[in-house]
């Protein structure tokens, strides 16, 4: 048993057949925080306890979701987006939270709407889920039945209707303003930033778009209080978090952990370690954009935001990919790369073309016809997209999907050059 | 000092700055002596950011940041670097990725020598590729219109042509394809790039992508020679840049500039070229004998021509043309009409337009310019963007952009009403009832009254003109009455025809003598009789009334020049009767056109980029246009043909020279004082001069009439519209063009075709008091009830003429 509280997972572990029914949802406490926040609660003190849970946007960018808010412009009508967009390669969380406590994100939804002020709220859900969308929908219906949803809100004079959409079938679209674009009906392509979505988002209004498990934790830091979030795990990221276990592993899954533990603890704890006792070559920690990690540097580092920070990558969206010593990573690398050109929108030169290219050249070289002048050749074109290789990365382009594409390459580069050079050598010098 | 704006200051590459704020810091830059290289960025479009190629470094409190210039505003205090080793590797790094997989097809494409790529590429570019991958394939090139070819390879994804016809154009009929590399720009399935303005994209293409038909492989952009002119397809006035290679005019672009059309033309200015160039164009004058033309010497037919005019009395003859002229031909003109002819009959309209004086002289007159900063616009015209499609670019800015508020009066759906805010139908012939309930705020229905609410907000800029050909075209001064005493209100009056406004002002009408003069007005008329001698003292004709008199054999003889009645008057039937009844005519022209046919005398004359001389818009402004060819064979220029029959007729002209005409109509024209060639070509008035309206307020006549005065041949209001593509001979002339005509229908609301048990493309049978005619039906939910819509001036609609009501019948039925 973990020392931590379950709190976005309990009711699933508790009830697998019916955690995601209105019935199931009540009888275990469910929409009490609602009713207690309509009762007696003003919204700005809700905005409150947010910020002091200090929770940190679980979408990717670890943004404090309080801090957000408060950049929340005052005109009206402004909306609240729920991104479950959830495309990144690895991850597998908020399907899981759509699918089985649609209950937990919609009672979230009212009441950040009803401390946002907003009276109309989205959830975007990725084309590729019709599991989760029917979920959800399906609880939607039960919720407006109920009287947690429509108007005047268990008689609080508060209305809330939540529309749901489907993408089409595109990573961007979980960027937010790419998000915002395609709900708008638009070629889902990331905006300019400035204007933020908070002054000038959905039809340019003032527009919140929190994460699927961000979302889903409201109840429990306005049951508990944001005090007793903050005190659970790492204080520079507190709270639990979901992380998507995957690639060689012998117990790949979700899992809801306290940040702080060591990646030896997740990957051998409570992953279960290699499968056929193989060696650990190196892991992504946060997602296919997120730099590598090998276990030489990183295996005793924290799973923490400030330490993953401080090595040179992120948790992201808590996907963690695991490759064991048999992995051939330059195919790993091409398969990722080839990921994010397939998923470019396309506007921004840079990533439009530099990751095709880079997919291009590294799917030559496991072809066989790779040149020694190709190695330093995809730094290059990696530092044109990304200037200097750094994390977080500078940017050339519009929105980090093209920098995304790099961090493969750098770390095939960084960790393991000698490989890609020998695939290099196969016909010999050219 | 209320009226200053502080400027803000900005160190570029080490020097301050000082700009205006809320200025984009590529144009700061510009403006201050450093350009940026860029690809996407267009000043007339919002920026969008995505070539990338403007990269600069910021200072910000996180160190030095890359981002676009095309997107980042001024600020106080910024710092930003464009030539730094980040800035330089980046901006390299922009240009390999465009390059990878751009054809480099340079020897063959249009675009060579003039190509953004290719020069930004020699600035700033690699040495070469590294790229030894497979370059990406399109289907190339592929047609997306009558007019313009898309090479998929060779486009670089700047959006700049779909940002261009969604934003400015407002016919979003190109748009982004697929996603990632495969991104591409596509018209939609079955829905071609049939826009009025598509030659503009051609224009703004920075690479070869889009290619026009009349202009692939014809030259190379440093064969060529160029010279700034104005367009003379409708009175916009919209500056062009002529070029040419071998005396032949082989393209036409826009020419930026804020005054009139920022850069924008429409494709008829566009491709007119091709008229201009066709091998029909008159080069020897012709006789007719015995019922054929044949080829004469100048001598020849000048003779002959002043011998029979000379024959006749003055008040026999009259003359009709001039707006296709410049303004010096049409002076020249009216002072051989006037003077040496001796006759008041001179009319350069041709009964489709509102009143000469009310068109030359009303106050106080609007500028184009004044749409920029207008709160609210009356468009109570002809629709824009068939009419004067650049202007309706420029009201569309106004609306789409700056925000003023559209209220549309027209009998059918007009190119603007998508962005109007408010929409006022009506029957035509019913027009002055749909004015009384605008201008009386307490009655009438709910779109009366919120109209009426919005043209309340000030300033006002009023659009007047004739909305369809059989309505009173006096409608059009009512309407500007109104209009003027709304708050801060302006006046535009509309007329196609490309010089009409120089025409009128130079005195082309029975009631105007040049520079805005009434023939009443006692005191001008003196100071002209003074130099020019007496006048003729009758009332002239107007158009009509020179066609009536020459039908009815009170007049017998005409003048025409550039003037085609026979196709552009709304009563062709009164042009033809007209026309064969007169005992002599003769024709200075380009063509012969269907009105030329019945000409005695044929003589050749310069047209388009083939004669120097000024033309004025439709808000007085008075530009330059250039030669930059000689015109075919031996056409000659106007204003020395009228010399010469001046003196054939024991007159004088006076003109040595088309200057020469410049400077006399700057003594003579009131308005015209201080105008003078070269202070059109080098001086203050590179953009045009704006002639001074008259002082005081002019009474404007018209008092409307109640409907049911005008003709009833049927039950159904006709309304008659004019289309930008029609067969008028330049059109025709253009190969280009002359495709583009619509085929004719016969536009009804569908409730009214249910009546009739007609539906789309069946034939109805369409008779109003001046003849019948057969067309298709087609279905316009836009309509008023009860009214059906003809499109004008197409061959198929001719026998139509103008007229208000129409009855409907099936053929044999």
């Amino acid at each position: 048993m973990p020392d931590h509280p379950l709190i976005l997972t309990q009711r699933m572990e508790d009830y697998p057949a019916d955690s995601h029914r209105l019935e199931r949802y009540e009888a275990t406490g469910g929409y009490s925080s609602l009713r207690s926040a309509l009762e007696s609660i003003e919204p700005e003190e809700i905005v409150g306890q947010v910020k002091e849970s200090n929770i940190q946007g679980r979408g990717g960018a670890a943004f404090p979701t309080g801090v957000k808010w408060g950049f929340l412009a005052s005109t009206t009508p402004r909306y609240l987006i729920v991104n479950g967009d959830e495309s990144e390669p690895g991850t597998f969380k908020d399907r899981q939270l759509l699918e089985r406590d649609p209950h937990q994100l919609i009672e979230g939804i009212v009441i950040s709407s009803y401390a946002l002020g907003v009276n109309r709220a989205f959830i975007y859900i990725r084309g590729e889920f019709p599991k989760s969308a029917r979920r959800v929908q399906r609880a939607i219906e039960e919720a407006y039945t109920a009287g947690y949803l429509g108007k005047d809100i268990l008689g609080s004079g508060l209305d809330v209707d939540i529309t749901v959409h489907l993408g089409a079938g595109a990573y961007i679209c979980g960027e937010e303003t790419a998000l915002l674009n395609s709900l708008e009906g638009k070629r889902g392509e990331p905006r300019i930033k400035p204007p933020f979505p908070a002054v000038a988002g959905l039809y340019a209004r003032p527009t919140i778009v929190n994460n699927v498990e961000t979302v889903s934790n409201i109840p429990w830091i306005l049951r508990r209080g944001g005090d007793s979030y903050a005190a659970i795990g790492d204080q520079s990221s507190p709270g639990t978090r979901m992380f998507s276990l995957s690639g060689h592993i012998n117990l790949p899954g979700n899992y809801e952990i306290a940040m702080g533990i060591t990646w030896r603890e997740l990957i051998y704890e409570i992953g279960g370690g290699i499968p056929d006792g193989k060696e650990l070559k190196c892991w992504i920690p946060g997602g296919a954009s997120a730099p590598w990690f090998v276990p030489a540097e990183h295996i005793d580092t924290l799973v923490t935001k400030d330490d993953v920070a401080r090595n040179g990558s992120m948790l992201g969206s808590g996907a963690v990919v695991v490759m064991d010593e048999t992995t051939n990573v330059v195919a790993v690398a091409h398969r990722i790369v080839k990921f994010f050109a397939h998923e470019s929108c396309g506007q921004c030169t840079p990533c439009r073309e530099g990751t095709t290219w880079l997919e291009r050249v590294l799917g030559r070289i496991l072809n066989g016809h790779g040149r020694a002048m190709d190695l330093d050749m995809l730094l290059d074109i990696s530092d044109n997209i990304s200037p200097g290789l750094r994390w977080p990365p500078a940017m050339t382009t519009i929105c980090p999907l093209g920098p995304s594409a790099v961090s493969p390459v750098v770390a095939i580069m960084k960790y393991f050059r000698e490989e890609v050079e020998a695939m290099t050598s196969v016909r010999g010098d050219r | 000092m209320t009226e200053k704006v502080e400027a803000v200051s900005v160190t570029i590459d080490g020097t301050a700055r000082q700009v205006a704020p809320s200025t984009l810091l590529i144009k700061a830059a510009e403006d201050t002596g450093t350009y940026i290289p860029r690809f996407c960025w267009h000043p007339r479009m919002r920026p969008v950011g995505m070539c990338r190629m403007c990269l600069v470094e910021v200072e910000t409190p996180r160190g030095r940041l890359l981002t676009t210039s095309c997107t980042t505003l001024v600020s106080d205090g910024m710092v930003v670097e464009t030539e730094s080793e980040v800035v330089k590797k980046a901006q390299e790094g922009v240009l390999e990725f465009l390059l990878i997989n751009h054809p480099l097809d340079c020897p063959v494409c249009d675009k060579g020598g003039e190509c953004p790529l290719q020069d930004q590429t020699m600035a700033y570019g690699p040495g070469e590729s590294r790229f030894v991958e497979e370059k990406r394939h399109f289907e190339k090139p592929i047609p997306i219109s009558d007019l313009v070819l898309l090479d998929r390879e060779r486009c670089i994804l700047c959006a700049r042509c779909t940002r261009f016809s969604d934003e400015i154009s407002g016919d979003p009929l190109i748009e982004f394809k697929e996603r990632g590399t495969q991104t591409q720009v596509l018209t939609f399935p079955d829905e071609p790039f049939a826009s009025y303005f598509s030659g503009n994209t051609v224009e703004i293409c920075p690479v070869g992508a889009l290619t026009a038909k009349p202009y692939r492989f014809r030259a190379r952009p440093w064969d060529l020679q160029a010279v700034e002119s104005v367009s003379m397809v409708d009175s916009f006035g919209s500056k062009v840049s002529v070029q040419t290679s071998q005396n032949e005019v082989l393209r036409i672009n826009g020419v930026d500039n804020d005054s009139t059309n920022q850069g924008w033309l429409s494709d008829k200015d566009r491709f007119i070229f091709q008229a201009v160039n066709s091998e029909h164009r008159l080069k020897l004058p012709l006789i007719k004998k015995e019922g054929e033309f044949r080829e004469a010497t100048w001598s020849e037919a000048l003779d002959l021509v002043a011998e029979r005019l000379g024959a006749v009395r003055g008040d026999k003859v009259a003359g009709l043309g001039g707006a296709h002229s410049t303004n010096e031909e049409a002076f020249a003109f009216g002072k051989f009409l006037r003077t040496v002819v001796a006759t008041p009959h001179l009319d350069a309209r041709l009964g489709d337009a509102p009143e000469a004086h009310f068109l030359a002289a009303v106050v106080p007159r609007a500028r184009v310019s004044d749409l920029e900063s207008a709160k609210t616009i009356l468009l109570w015209s002809g629709d824009l963007k068939e009419e004067l499609p650049v202007l309706y670019l420029r009201v569309r800015r106004s609306v789409c952009e700056l925000g003023a508020t559209l209220v549309v009066v027209h009998p059918r759906r007009t190119g603007l009403d998508d962005v109007a805010s408010h929409v006022i139908r009506y029957r035509p012939g019913e027009g002055p009832n749909a004015l009384r309930k605008l201008s009386s705020s307490a009655v009438g229905d709910g779109d009366y009254v919120a109209a009426r609410a919005a043209l309340n907000e000030g300033p006002v800029v009023a659009i007047v003109g004739q909305t369809g050909l059989g309505e009173d075209p006096r409608l059009a001064e009512a309407v500007a009455a109104f209009a003027r005493d709304l708050p801060e209100a302006t006046l535009l009056p509309v007329a196609r025809r490309a010089n009409i406004f120089g025409a009128l002002d130079m005195g082309l009408a029975p009631d105007l003598l040049p520079g805005r003069v009434s023939t009443s007005n006692e005191a001008e008329r003196a100071g002209i009789e003074q130099i020019w001698g007496p006048l003729p003292m009758d009332t002239g004709r107007d158009a009509t009334a020179i066609l009536e008199g020459l039908r009815d054999r009170e007049l017998e003889a005409l003048v025409m020049i550039g003037s085609d009645p026979v196709r552009d008057h709304p009563n062709p039937s009164l042009a033809v009767d007209a026309l064969t009844a007169a005992e002599f005519i003769v024709a200075l022209d380009l063509f012969t056109s269907d009105s030329v046919s019945y000409a005695d005398v044929v003589l050749p004359v310069a047209g388009f980029s083939e004669t120097e001389g000024t033309v004025t818009n439709l808000e007085g402004r008075v530009q330059k246009v250039n030669r930059i060819v000689p015109g075919p064979g031996q056409s000659r220029a106007t204003w020395s043909v009228l010399g010469d029959l001046s003196r054939r007729m024991g007159g004088e002209l006076g003109a040595t020279s088309a200057e020469a005409v410049m400077r006399e109509i700057a003594v003579l024209a009131p308005a015209y004082r201080g105008i003078s060639w070269d202070l059109l070509d080098w001086g203050e008035g590179r953009e045009g001069i704006v002639v001074p309206g008259l002082e005081g307020n002019q009474p404007l006549q018209y008092i409307p009439v109640d409907p049911g005065l005008q003709s009833k041949a049927g039950r159904y209001a006709l309304h008659l519209g004019r289309v930008l593509y029609d067969d008028g001979v330049l059109t025709r002339m253009s190969p280009s063009l002359g495709a583009l005509a619509p085929s004719a229908r016969v536009y009804m609301h569908p409730r009214d075709a249910d009546e009739l048990t007609l539906s789309a493309g069946t034939a109805l049978r369409v008779t109003s008091r001046y003849g019948s005619v057969t067309l298709p039906v087609a279905i316009d939910p836009s309509l008023a009830r009860g009214t059906v819509y003809v499109p004008a001036n197409l061959v198929e609609t001719a026998a139509l003429g103008a007229d208000t009501s129409v009855a409907l019948e099936k053929p044999n039925g």
